[in-house]
């Protein structure tokens, strides 16, 4: 029986997992989708919310949910604006060239990264949640009586952390009535499909690029801002995300929300589950390997209709 | 002798066959036409010709071997040369050194006799003069040109052109059409084309395709004065 | 004289000088110099896929640490002495070139680039899981004693520098004549039109995987002499970053020339040492000439004096 409440501990572990990192994988996604192009600095925007986030909340004393609050609402936009300016400096001039802008991502990597060295710091610093209760969580055993409730040792979650894994749900159906209701997210679609065409239709596709590039630096951003309270913000935290996030675009399929949503959920459970019982390096490497097998044998991953 | 013949070729893309069954025989020596209207399959045969695209079904026969599925580079070793619809050279490299490059599998690090091939390659289709000028920065006729003496200079025995009067100005088409008539007791040319004026002027024999399936076979007046081809052409085919 | 006499004998000065550089460098420079020599044949290994045949990897660290670790454990677990060290060092690096060449062969473009990423990533990974062997992040030293070939000890300063100097001119060398045969030209001709080359008569992909091969030993010679050389090995030498490395010092130095590595390489490498006086954050140089190359200089240095006078510069 001791079995099971690490099983449900690792779940729930890697459901908050699933939750921060589906909104990340998103917007590389929807950047690749649309531009077509691969973006190596997204991990550092997720990185500059998470220390956004810190250095907002510390500008408020009393009750931290303040602190949070304002964070969550002022970090996404401020780094959707740094990669807007980004985009308009570099990626613009070099006309979107894949292999190009993926040098030129590599160098805003660097760039991003060093200058939160140099002015945040190489400490990592924690951010209080805006509320944070311990729930411990029961299991049914079979007792005398009938069927009862019984709450085994260490298995439990935290409030916020459910709070998290809402947020993220709210969000991606957020993002997914943006696509499919709204006028912005029909420009994204036409642009997506056929880049000439839309242009033929005056779409302003340097626009739509400029905002959908906005767009996914911000949620990268907004996964900071919600995983900072459970992990601390450090200037290196992206790289790692980063690559979950590749993993998780390309076994999902590049473009396609609900892939996206599904391999997220595999590989934050999958990496939940695999690091509670064996190591994490060896769980990376199974996962790095399985990137490299899809990519090679399944190009357009589980879902997606295009390949890279 | 036949140099290229196939049977029963056949692709399919999805629910869509862009070529269905076509039976065809190629004679040495000949210049052959393939015409057709637009989305008739031609390039998708070709292609299945050449290499570039796997065919559904069939078999290919060239100089009396099976490639079916022999990989295109093979096939161009074997003794064909083709050309690209849309030219495709080697826009940062000179000329000279695009033909060169077509030509060193065969010469085999003989830089001597490459060279003295290229010039002659060069000078058959007249851009002699310009062979130190970068390729993209010929004119379009030029660099077409070009490209026919890439697939000449390897003294190919067929002679692939995929629509390669598209394009070019009047007088060009003129030089074409007198470059191929003197190419054509040294080779096998087989020419996708849309210009009628050039096919008439040039081939032997014309192959119509029309919705994947040979609609008429025979020489450029049977074919001129054939009504189902004039229907096809007009469009109610 | 001609294209090719001239290109030996610009190529043979360099060598020339940088021998002569040997006998009068004050001790900084004249040990910075030998790793430059190492570390551009990195670069010149990177340099004949990416520069010539036009495939973009971003997995190279791993062939670089598969010479590395390959000599270096060999040394410290099996008490072998260099030289033959050395040639395992070589030979793992030409085997993970062929396993990883046959495999992301089968991809194209971005999704190449992930995928070199990928493998390389997972051999970074699998360094520090058998960190029992390898002592990880932290690595080890390799002692004085094994460091020696034909009783040539090759911590002393002068010989680290003339191994290093002969390993370099060797790479260099047979970069030259690669690039000069039809076999570089054929390279060339991928890179530039990849199906035109194929219906030509070319088998690209015969030719792409011996792209791969012989880039993938070149590193893995270089990570085995540096290992040997400056007698170290750790886990960040098969790190992403030392796989950005290689593309950087060529995309600096100019891709597609056979000097641009290593101009590229030295020059980045006290662009470097110069910025990490002032700050930690000296990457912060790598990220910003990177963003630069790729808007402004994507010929490199020597590429855009090729381009500009020196036409018959290989």
């Amino acid at each position: 029986m001791e079995l099971v409440p690490y099983l449900i501990l690792g779940l729930l572990e890697g459901l908050v997992t699933a939750a921060v990192l589906s909104l990340m994988a998103l917007g590389l996604s929807l950047v690749f989708g649309v531009m077509r192009v691969v973006n190596v600095a997204h991990g550092e925007f997720f990185m500059v919310g998470a220390v956004l986030a810190w250095q907002i909340a510390s500008l408020f004393d009393g009750h931290p949910a303040w602190g949070f609050l304002a964070a969550l609402l002022v970090a996404p936009p401020l780094t959707a604006c740094l990669a807007v300016a980004a985009n308009q400096l570099v990626l613009k001039r070099i006309e979107y060239d894949p292999e190009r802008t993926i040098v030129a991502t590599i160098g805003l990597l660097y760039i991003i990264q060093q200058v939160t060295l140099m002015t945040y710091g190489p400490d990592a610093r924690p951010v209080e949640a805006p509320f944070n209760h311990r729930l411990s969580i029961p299991l049914v055993e079979w007792t005398e009586t009938g069927l009862g409730l019984y709450w085994p040792w260490g298995l439990g979650t935290t409030s916020y952390k459910l709070a998290v894994i809402l947020a993220a749900v709210a969000l991606l159906g957020g993002i997914w009535m943006l696509m499919t209701r709204t006028r912005f997210g029909l420009l994204m679609r036409a642009t997506q499909l056929d880049r000439e065409t839309a242009q033929a239709f005056a779409i302003p596709v340097g626009k739509v690029y400029a905002a959908v590039f906005g767009l996914g630096a911000g949620l990268a951003a907004l996964a900071g801002v919600l995983i900072v309270p459970i992990q601390q913000a450090h200037y290196l935290m992206g790289h790692d995300p980063l690559l979950l996030s590749f993993i998780v675009v390309i076994i999902g399929g590049l473009g396609s929300l609900p892939g996206t949503v599904v391999a997220a959920l595999l590989i934050g459970v999958s990496d939940g589950m695999i690091s509670v019982f064996f190591s994490p390096t060896l769980a990376k490497i199974i996962a790095t390997l399985g990137v490299a097998f899809v990519l090679i044998f399944m190009p357009q991953g589980l879902f997606g209709k295009r390949s890279l | 002798m036949t140099l290229l013949s196939t049977r029963g070729l056949s692709r399919q893309f999805g629910g869509l066959r862009a070529v269905e069954n076509v039976d065809f025989d190629l004679p040495e020596g000949q210049v052959r036409a393939l015409i057709g209207p637009n989305g008739a399959g031609k390039t998708t045969y070709v292609g299945m010709l050449s290499g570039r695209i796997p065919a559904s079904a069939g078999t290919v026969t060239f100089r009396g071997q099976d490639v079916t599925n022999m990989p295109a580079h093979q096939r161009i070793r074997a003794g064909m040369a083709y050309t690209f619809q849309i030219t495709s050279v080697y826009g940062r490299l000179p000329v000279h050194e695009n033909v060169a490059l077509a030509l060193r599998w065969r010469t085999e690090g003989d830089e001597k006799e490459t060279a003295k091939r290229v010039t002659d390659a060069l000078e058959r289709v007249g851009i002699a003069d310009r062979a130190n000028q970068l390729a993209g920065d010929l004119s379009y006729g030029h660099q077409r040109l070009l490209e026919i003496a890439m697939g000449i200079s390897q003294q190919p025995r067929l002679l692939i052109l995929d629509e390669p009067t598209q394009g070019l100005a009047d007088s060009e088409i003129e030089d074409f059409i007198k470059l191929i008539r003197g190419l054509a007791g040294e080779m096998t040319i087989l020419l996708i084309e849309h210009n009628i004026h050039v096919v008439m002027q040039t081939a032997d024999a014309i192959t119509v395709l029309n919705g994947g399936q040979i609609l008429a076979e025979g020489t450029p007046k049977e074919i001129h004065e054939n009504a189902a081809v004039q229907a096809a052409y007009l469009g109610t085919g | 004289m001609s294209d090719t006499r001239k290109s030996w004998s610009l190529h043979l000065a360099v060598v020339a000088l940088l021998l002569a550089l040997n006998f009068v460098l004050p001790e900084y420079h004249h040990g910075n110099l030998a790793r430059v020599m190492v570390l551009a044949c990195y670069a010149m290994g990177y340099n004949m896929l990416f520069g010539y045949t036009g495939l973009l990897s971003l997995g190279h660290a791993l062939f670089f640490a598969s010479g590395m670790y390959g000599m270096s454990l060999t040394v410290q677990h099996l008490g072998w002495s260099a030289g033959p060290a050395m040639l395992v060092g070589l030979a793992g690096g030409l085997a993970m070139s062929l396993v990883v060449g046959l495999l992301s062969l089968r991809t194209a473009g971005v999704a190449f680039m992930i995928v070199t990423l990928m493998f390389a990533q997972a051999g970074y990974l699998a360094v520090l899981y058998f960190g029992e062997y390898t002592r990880g992040d932290e690595g080890f030293v390799i002692q004085k004693a094994s460091r020696q070939i034909m009783g040539i000890d090759l911590s002393d300063p002068i010989n680290r520098y003339l191994a290093a100097l002969i390993l370099f001119a060797t790479c260099m060398f047979i970069t030259l004549r690669v690039v000069q045969t039809g076999f570089g030209r054929v390279l060339v001709a991928i890179r530039e039109n990849e199906e035109r080359t194929r219906m030509l008569g070319y088998d690209v992909h015969r030719h792409k995987l011996l792209a791969i091969l012989l880039s993938g030993t070149m590193s893995a010679a270089a990570g085995a002499g540096y290992g040997l050389l400056f007698g170290y090995a750790g886990a960040t030498f098969a790190s992403v970053q030392y796989s950005i490395f290689p593309l950087l010092w060529v995309l600096l130095g100019g891709a597609g020339t056979v000097l641009g590595p290593f101009v590229g390489t030295l020059f980045m490498f006290y662009l470097i040492d110069l910025s990490s006086d002032i700050s930690t954050a000296y990457m912060l140089i790598a990220g910003v000439t990177l963003v630069l190359l790729t808007l402004f200089a994507p010929q490199g240095l020597v590429g855009e004096l090729r381009r500009r006078s020196v036409r018959w510069l290989p």
